[in-house]
């Protein structure tokens, strides 16, 4: 009530006119942005396009049911990509199974039970983000390594790939992995303690179910990142012309970038042209990854 | 919250809600004493060095409802907290004195934090419902608490009863709790606490999210509830105070004059009845009168 006396006053303010006949979204600086902004779009856009072109283009005439029935061979004509393609499903679905559990538990950890402020914690989620970003040949050194000192003779075994790629995306998966535990709300865990739940079966019941597809979402990026990689695999000295199919996890192996890689250096046109075709198949599965795990988020998405 | 809408609410709200207060006040048989089955003594409660409450001695009675009210920063919610060791969920958080449940020393060494919870359940500010079914809501605490539960459903049905909420869901046990309105939501979490069978329940705020037609529901369910069991309420809304609880406990802020950090004091506590018509504390008046918090 006391009020009704300031909104009077405030009212006798003179009245101005909103209609300047001016734009401030129009002047030349703020379109001049605008147009830089767009030229950078079609700079990335325009690359990505030109890529995608020149292979189609370039694959088309390999691009049969060959590339995925026959074993490489010294004549282009009869060649195509089988060990490659199975290689690659074997030693990502070997990547998956190792890194998954393992790169969700750390998380877990980190997240739920570590002590936040503790030096050592510290220490360690610091070093989970330098890791993300150390070039996958390293990984590879690193397997190599490992393998050595285990006194594994013949390290070009689907096992071992899969071991240098799971070190690779580790990092990757514990990262995603806490933002979607860290995307579940307090109250939640707070509801089920004060019910007299353990800490345990709150991450159990409540926060990993909700973290989910959020979970997922990143293991998927995660795995089809491994699945372009070729470097780390090369320093395992993996095979690059394979005439049999894999069939274990202890299995000599060739994956599809290690082909395309194969294909791109041999003098011949046809190989060259079944590297194309190659990549566009690589780039068909890498959507497909994507497209799954944008699905899986947008399905599954909770909203607080 | 706005202090002006409230002052302004003082005035017509004491008029026709203090009738109501009466006539609750005349159904329930209250002590002179609080038979005390949750008690502070000499109750500190730090974050690390920040000491937010002190020297707190209450008593919350059995099957009463005790409102703690007071200006923001007062501790009021870090007390409440306290109560059933959500606090130690806190980095840094500390007791200091002794919060006795049923005579045993809450904090002391053999007890379980998990076995507080169970017998001390708690309601928060904002409805939290798990995202899982109505059903699978109420399921839950029995199930992780290992109880013994001849049959779920008939559980479920009790608990949604007991919250006066099983007439508006008992077609849709099976959908999710999200679906629900804010206030059957918050009804929810009430039946979820009640599922436990606790001794206690605390309440922190529960209204503050709620129109006030679902404020209205939660505060009966609050008085039907009280037959059964002992409830702690915190509240901003002093009018809710006055509705519902049988004592008050009034708490205020004092500045340390060196670092000037606040501190959480208990002023006041008595009947409700006594709070707000004869204060013996001027600040609990001036409080209550509305001239701060």
């Amino acid at each position: 009530m006391r009020t009704i006396g300031t909104t009077i006053s405030a009212s006798i303010r003179p009245e101005r006119p909103i209609a300047s006949g001016t734009n401030g979204e129009r002047r030349p600086l703020a379109l001049l942005f605008l147009v830089l902004l767009w030229l950078s779009l079609v700079v990335a856009f325009g690359v990505l396009v030109t890529l995608i072109v020149t292979i189609v283009i370039d694959g088309q005439n390999q691009f049969t049911w060959r590339l995925f029935t026959e074993f490489p061979a010294s004549s282009p004509d009869r060649a195509g990509a089988r060990p490659a393609i199975l290689g690659s499903m074997w030693v990502i679905a070997t990547t998956a199974v190792l890194t998954i559990p393992l790169g969700v538990a750390a998380a877990v950890h980190l997240e739920e039970f570590a002590d936040k402020k503790n030096w050592f914690n510290r220490a360690v989620e610091l070093n989970v983000q330098n890791l993300a970003a150390v070039p996958s040949i390293v990984y590879g050194l690193l397997a190599l390594a490992f393998l050595s000192a285990l006194g594994v003779r013949d390290k070009n075994i689907v096992i071992a790939g899969a071991l240098a790629l799971s070190l690779l995306i580790l990092p990757v998966i514990i990262i995603a992995t806490r933002e979607a535990l860290r995307s579940v709300p307090m109250e939640i865990r707070q509801g089920s303690l004060a019910l007299g739940a353990t800490q345990w079966q709150t991450v159990w019941r409540q926060t990993l179910p909700s973290a989910v597809p959020g979970i997922a979402t990143g293991a998927i990026l995660a795995l089809s990142r491994a699945l372009g990689e070729a470097a780390p695999l090369l320093v395992l000295g993996a095979l690059v012309f394979v005439s049999f199919d894999p069939d274990g996890i202890f299995s000599g192996y060739t994956t599809l970038p290690i082909q395309i890689f194969n294909w791109t250096g041999r003098p011949q046109e046809g190989f060259h042209e079944l590297a194309a075709a190659a990549s566009v198949l690589l780039l068909v599965l890498l959507v497909l990854m994507n497209g799954v795990a944008i699905f899986i988020r947008n399905k599954f998405q909770k909203r607080w | 919250m706005n202090e002006s809408t409230e002052t302004e609410m003082v005035l017509p709200a004491t008029s026709n809600q203090t009738v109501r207060v009466h006539a609750r006040a005349s159904e329930h048989f209250l002590p002179e004493e609080p038979r005390g089955v949750l008690q502070c003594e000499k109750v500190d409660v730090y974050y690390g060095n920040f000491r937010a409450v002190t020297g707190v001695d209450l008593k919350f009675g059995l099957n009463e409802i005790t409102a703690l009210i007071g200006p923001s920063g007062c501790g009021k919610s870090t007390l409440l907290r306290s109560l059933n060791r959500m606090n130690d969920l806190v980095d840094g958080a500390r007791v200091e004195g002794k919060i006795l449940f049923q005579g045993e020393d809450m904090y002391g060494k053999k007890v379980d934090p998990i076995e507080v919870r169970r017998r001390i359940g708690m309601v928060f500010q904002k409805p939290n419902p798990f995202p899982k079914s109505i059903y699978d809501n109420i399921a839950y605490g029995p199930r992780v608490t290992g109880m013994r539960v001849d049959s779920m459903d008939d559980l479920v049905e009790e608990a949604l009863t007991k919250a006066a909420l099983w007439g508006e869901v008992k077609d849709k046990l099976k959908q999710s709790a999200y679906g629900l309105s804010g206030g059957q939501q918050q009804r929810l979490c009430i039946a979820r606490t009640i599922a436990v069978k606790p001794d206690v329940i605390l309440m922190d705020e529960p209204c503050s999210a709620l129109d006030p037609i679902a404020t209205v529901k939660i505060e009966d369910l609050m008085h039907d509830l009280r037959e059964e069991y002992t409830i702690v309420i915190v509240t901003h809304n002093m009018q809710q105070a006055a509705r519902v609880a049988d004592r008050t406990a009034f708490f205020t802020a004092l500045a340390d004059e060196g670092t000037g950090d606040r501190t959480g004091v208990l002023v006041e506590f008595g009947k409700t009845k006594q709070i707000f018509e004869q204060p013996a504390d001027q600040r609990t008046e001036d409080y209550i009168s509305g001239r701060f918090g």
